[in-house]
């Protein structure tokens, strides 16, 4: 039992348990490109309040996650699903593939066709239209940072929240809504008064999800905008990372990185133990096998 | 006065029915709008990557194969042999596999099917982790590697990919095992096989779909990497295709989008293979096991 068990152990410990210990630890040095341990206790805290970027990065970071999560992984995700499941059984099951392709895609082949499309002279796809229309080419990303990331990254978030509520509006029982129609509801207060009352609980666990998930992901807008203009669409991940291993003029600044990255260790590890009260994981983890698509 | 069947007059029943008939259309045109992007997209990526040139961004004016030339000659001295690279993705995929499936099937078998004590805790704390976002670790990791002599080694990123990978994978596995009624294991212990041999020979049979599914996932997950490769892989020679076509975009980004495009669609062809044939199979498992990506 332990020769099954051990390797598994062995490695949550290796790469769970040991990492969270020193980016602990690490967040109490100074830490740099020479990997030397100088403690210099809440030193590190003490310079994340005085970070005159900080506050900027905030509100990027707030902007982007309510964003992002308001406009397409919850409310659009829950659109697709109501549009998918409300057209024939094939078409809705094809829309709902297509929608899944971006987030099987590596994200750097992601990444080039958004290059494309948002390219600032007149070969990008946007511009292409707005020259066919006479207008002069626009630098998306430079005049648009945010409105980018939310929308790229919306993109990919959208399916989950889909195929989420798309199991959940398929358990509802067909009688409710048959009841519903011939009571006099129409297709919208079908929608309002029997669907979204069904679903608000897979609602609420695709919103708390996804939060901790767009805190945490940022590999699309680093390929996309880089954080850029300056730190325009740079959100608190992103700043981390940058911190030891981007372009920053003094990158390799791990004890400053640990910090910050602490802040969302906390943060992850506080919501994954909610999660796991509120939601019951249990219940929630049987679902993957239902075929949604 | 002849009164019809229904209730409703015949032209109302007409007007409802092209009311219906109007809400359809629109629903269609909805879907097939909002998902413009992607159609065009991807469409663009294949087009461009066959084809000289672009009018108005999409329609190919000369077909041509030399955007593929980097198959046998690289763009530039600079890249490493795109088949090397190449291998080092297959090994990174593989690697997943072996590391995810082979490690968590037994443990998730143990999970499933026997008491000791600390089982309860180990299953939360599979769960909890299960949610945690492993990418926050990544400075420690890069420290745990560079500690274990793996910086700059396929080994290092798949062996940091599965071990955040493994919560999830035990996770699913223990969903399969579960889901196995006892009398089948019973009998082969009552027949006489050993604990092991009936682990081996009747449990691993029938839980093969779910080591499908997770082989495919880690597979996929693996082979796609961007994020663990730039950070620990600098080296040309442990490169996988995510730092070839990242060094791409870098490079010739506004020179030349057909070699983009294509470098692109070469690294994305296994991923279509898998998700045209194999959807079935990734989605039981994905929606457990997506992370990222907002």
């Amino acid at each position: 039992m332990l020769l099954f068990l051990s390797p598994a152990i062995i490695t949550v410990l290796v790469f769970y348990v040991v990492p969270a210990i020193l980016t602990v630890t690490m967040a109490l040095t100074n830490m740099d490109y020479r990997f030397q341990w100088n403690f210099i206790g809440l030193g590190n805290f003490r310079r994340m309040l005085n970070d005159f970027l900080l506050p900027g990065i905030l509100r990027v970071t707030f902007l982007y996650v309510i964003g992002t999560l308001g406009i397409f992984n919850v409310t659009f995700g829950l659109i697709l699903a109501l549009v998918t499941t409300s057209v024939g059984e094939r078409a809705g099951r094809f829309f709902r593939s297509l929608w899944l392709l971006p987030r099987f895609t590596p994200p750097v082949v992601y990444g080039i066709i958004w290059l494309w499309i948002l390219d600032p002279t007149k070969h990008g796809l946007l511009n292409s239209v707005r020259v066919a229309m006479g207008l002069r080419p626009v630098d998306w990303i430079l005049n648009y940072p945010l409105g980018v990331i939310i929308v790229t990254n919306g993109i990919i978030g959208a399916s989950f929240g889909m195929l989420i509520f798309t199991a959940a509006i398929r358990s509802i029982p067909r009688e409710l809504h048959w009841a519903a129609r011939v009571d006099g509801a129409g297709l919208f207060q079908d929608i309002r008064y029997i669907t979204l009352p069904q679903i608000r609980w897979p609602i609420l666990f695709v919103t708390a999800y996804q939060t901790l998930s767009l805190l945490t992901s940022y590999e699309y807008i680093l390929i996309i905008t880089k954080g850029g203009p300056y730190f325009a669409s740079t959100v608190w991940a992103l700043y981390t990372y940058n911190l030891c291993f981007g372009g920053y003029y003094a990158p390799y600044q791990f004890g400053y990185g640990s910090a910050m990255a602490l802040v969302l260790v906390i943060i992850g590890l506080i919501a994954a133990i909610t999660y796991w009260r509120v939601f019951r994981f249990r219940a929630m983890m049987a679902e993957p096998l239902i075929e949604v698509v | 006065m002849r009164r019809s069947a229904y209730p409703l007059k015949a032209d109302t029943l007409k007007k409802i029915r092209r009311r219906e008939r109007a809400i359809k259309v629109l629903l269609y045109s909805f879907l097939f709008i909002t998902a413009l992007p992607i159609i065009i997209g991807y469409s663009w990526l294949f087009l461009n990557s066959f084809s000289e040139r672009l009018v108005y961004g999409l329609i190919p004016e000369q077909l041509t194969l030399k955007n593929w030339s980097f198959l046998w000659k690289p763009p530039s001295p600079y890249y490493p042999s795109l088949w090397r690279t190449f291998a080092n993705t297959l090994i990174l995929g593989l690697g997943m596999v072996i590391a995810v499936v082979g490690i968590s099937t037994p443990a998730a078998y143990v999970l499933s099917r026997m008491k000791f004590p600390g089982r309860i805790e180990i299953l939360a704390g599979t769960l909890i982790l299960h949610s945690f976002p492993g990418i926050t670790l990544l400075i420690s990791l890069y420290y745990v590697l560079r500690t274990l002599g793996l910086l700059n080694t396929v080994v290092g990123v798949f062996l940091v990919k599965a071990g955040l990978m493994m919560p999830f994978a035990i996770w699913v596995m223990k969903g399969f095992f579960d889901g196995i009624p006892w009398d089948v294991e019973r009998a082969a212990l009552v027949d006489g096989a050993t604990r092991f041999q009936t682990w081996y020979k009747v449990m691993l049979p029938q839980v093969k779909p779910g080591i499908g599914a997770i082989s495919i996932f880690a597979f996929l997950s693996g082979w796609s990497e961007y994020i663990y490769v730039i950070t620990f892989i600098h080296d040309k020679r442990s490169w996988t295709l995510s730092s070839y076509v990242n060094s791409i975009i870098g490079d010739y980004r506004f020179l030349d989008y057909g070699l983009l495009a294509s470098t692109a669609l070469f690294y994305m062809l296994p991923v279509l293979v898998f998700f045209l044939f194999a959807q079935r199979y990734l989605l039981q498992v994905s929606i457990g096991g997506m992370k990222g990506g907002g």
